[in-house]
């Protein structure tokens, strides 16, 4: 293993021209994630996470989105000036991908067994026959119960939380270094939450992949991720060990959100909400996007966009109020 | 699966039951009476009289019907009142020259349909897509008859490239090919429009789906995407309207083998009407009801093998 990190985003931008304009949906994404490691990417509906995770993928249709800049690099290879056909072998390969909805994200009229077979043989050029029994295998790693019958069972015959169980042998077919999770739970009810989350940090564990989630739920974060990055309107607006994030949030919005979060000690006392609601990607916003609705927002924040800066090794916020001294 | 062609063949009893009720109203409501028809423009009225009563005419509607019903059970679907001969052996006839005519349609009509619906698709907004668009209105919108008429213009007269009156022997044979190319293309060509469309809108639908975008992130290429899980899914339509279109198959038929005068069922049908040659008419009418019943269980049946989730 060298020291280059397995995956490393720099400055990404992405645009959608949609009706002529250009209007971006990320921009300044950095982030590096090591091999072994799990990083959340956190934020609301719109805020560019699941964009980023298609963006490594190369998956962003093109048109009418295109790359506005930056480097994605993966292995030290970066991925934005890859051969289509080489990056085809990166997908499904090096790279696995686990969607949000386990109802739609598998092909209805194919079996299960053979949506894994396509990939295996695809990538490994194996034969059907120990396609299929790998593919067995793979079922029976990701607890689907009878794996040798299942293997024959079309998605509509499985339960959500099976389809995804389906799904995660599908992204794992090809031990892929990097696992791209966009919300792999969303769709779920929580006890079945709770067996992915656990399935997957525990398939981590064994084979030694790179883990990027991608969630809108702090509390997965909490569970599964040793760092984290909060989006807002397609920026990177705070960076941090886990830990140190929900010990000590810096960006009113990361304190914003986790004011939001129920507890359960709380009584019944109405749910904070952070007022206001996400700007458009198209809005042109002088200062911090953050700004319209945040309680510490002064004049400074309303005409200058502010920097991601370091307040401590691994702790990055973009605020001009950062530190904040007392976390709500 | 078995149960389920079982289940389409019970529900078929009624709709064949409904054919016998029209087809036996035809004799009834339409004008001209067959025994005068049968007796010939000479006949005394007494002999048309004792015509009458030897055909049973003289009976209460429903007795009629009723032994009509009994008849057709045994397999009796009577005699043709000009040839005279049965008209079991009439239809027998007419009926493989009429399947081959359907086959050598659909053979080139819908692949060719699917293949053009598929591309428009994939260049989506694209002259080419542009350009097929426009083939498959004209492909609706031309009247059927209108384009066996300029096939038999062009193609037969002027430039005297294929025969276009009457049959040339079995399909497998070379004059029989020659022979019903001309009816074949003119038949499909109303099939191309449709499929087309259909293929590319549901093409288009399918291609927006998650589970593209998952065969995407396998790492398949955009052939492989387009081809096992865009097509694949999107056929699924494209049957539905390929048996709702039955019908047109079977009406264009009728046109198409009266234009190149084809000896198949359909210009059975249009001679025994235009004869007022009743108990033809009627066999001609349940033998394509039937066809069309069967068309439709053959669609449901690959409807199931394309869609697993019909199964259940």
């Amino acid at each position: 293993m060298t020291d280059t990190p397995l995956l490393e985003v720099d400055d990404l931008a992405v645009e959608f021209r949609i009706g002529g304009r250009a209007q971006r949906a990320v921009s300044g994404v950095s982030f590096t994630l090591e091999r072994g490691r799990t990083l959340g990417v956190v934020g609301e509906s719109g805020c560019g996470k699941s964009v980023t995770s298609l963006a490594i993928m190369r998956l962003v249709p093109q048109p009418p989105g295109h790359y506005a800049g930056g480097a994605i690099r993966f292995g030290g290879t970066d991925l934005l000036s890859l051969p289509e056909r080489e990056m085809r072998r990166l997908r499904g390969g090096r790279i696995g991908m686990i969607f949000q909805e386990p109802m739609t994200s598998l092909n209805p009229v194919y079996t299960c067994g053979d949506q894994i077979v396509e990939s295996l043989r695809v990538h490994s050029g194996l034969d059907r026959r120990a396609a299929r029994e790998r593919a067995v295998e793979l079922l029976d790693l990701v607890g689907l119960p009878s794996p040798k019958s299942r293997v024959d069972d079309y998605p509509h015959q499985l339960s959500g939380g099976q389809r995804q169980r389906v799904m995660i042998a599908l992204a794992l077919a090809n031990d892929p270094d990097l696992l791209i999770a966009d919300e792999p739970t969303t769709a779920l009810d929580v006890t079945i939450q709770a067996q992915i989350l656990d399935l997957m940090g525990d398939l981590r564990d064994r084979t030694g992949a790179a883990v990027l989630l991608v969630t809108h739920d702090l509390g997965v974060v909490a569970q599964t991720c040793e760092d984290v990055v909060v989006m807002y309107a397609g920026r990177i607006v705070e960076k941090a060990p886990t830990g140190a994030l929900f010990a000590d949030p810096q960006h009113p919005y990361t304190i914003g959100l986790m004011a939001a979060v129920p507890r359960i000690d709380a009584g019944v006392a109405r749910l904070a909400t952070i007022p206001g609601s996400v700007p458009p990607p198209w809005a042109r916003i002088a200062g911090c996007r953050f700004a319209s609705r945040c309680p510490l927002a002064s004049e400074r924040c309303r005409t200058e966009d502010p920097p991601l800066r370091a307040l401590a090794p691994g702790h990055a916020v973009a605020c001009w109020h950062a530190p904040i001294e007392e976390a709500a | 699966m078995m149960t389920q062609v079982l289940n389409r063949l019970i529900i078929s009893i009624p709709v064949l039951f409904g054919v016998l009720l029209l087809g036996f109203c035809l004799l009834i409501l339409v004008p001209g009476d067959p025994a005068i028809v049968l007796a010939g423009p000479t006949a005394t009225p007494e002999v048309v009289e004792a015509i009458r009563q030897e055909m049973g005419l003289d009976e209460p509607v429903l007795v009629q019907f009723l032994s009509y019903l009994g008849r057709v059970l045994q397999g009796d679907l009577g005699r043709s009142l000009i040839s005279n001969k049965t008209v079991v052996s009439e239809l027998g006839a007419a009926v493989v020259p009429t399947l081959e005519l359907m086959v050598a349609c659909l053979i080139w009509s819908i692949p060719l349909g699917i293949a053009l619906g598929t591309l428009a698709a994939v260049f989506r907004g694209r002259i080419i897509d542009r350009a097929i668009m426009a083939v498959s209105v004209a492909g609706v919108s031309l009247p059927i008859f209108f384009i066996c008429l300029m096939m038999i213009h062009f193609v037969g007269v002027q430039w005297r490239l294929l025969p276009f009156i009457g049959r040339g022997g079995p399909l497998w044979t070379v004059e029989g090919l020659r022979h019903i190319a001309l009816p074949a293309l003119s038949l499909g060509a109303i099939f191309i429009g449709p499929v087309a469309r259909m293929t590319r809108s549901s093409v288009l639908e399918v291609l927006k789906l998650d589970h593209v975008r998952t065969a995407r992130a396998k790492g398949l290429s955009e052939t492989q995407v387009i081809l096992r899980h865009g097509l694949r899914n999107a056929l699924i339509p494209v049957v539905t309207l390929v048996g709702l279109q039955a019908g047109y198959l079977v009406g264009g038929a009728v046109v198409t083998e009266s234009i190149f005068s084809y000896p198949g069922l359909g210009r059975l049908a249009v001679g025994a009407i235009l004869s007022s040659d009743f108990p033809l008419a009627q066999g001609a009418i349940l033998i394509l009801a039937l066809g069309f019943i069967l068309i439709n269980m053959v669609v449901d049946i690959l409807y199931a093998l394309l869609d697993p989730r019909v199964q259940a």
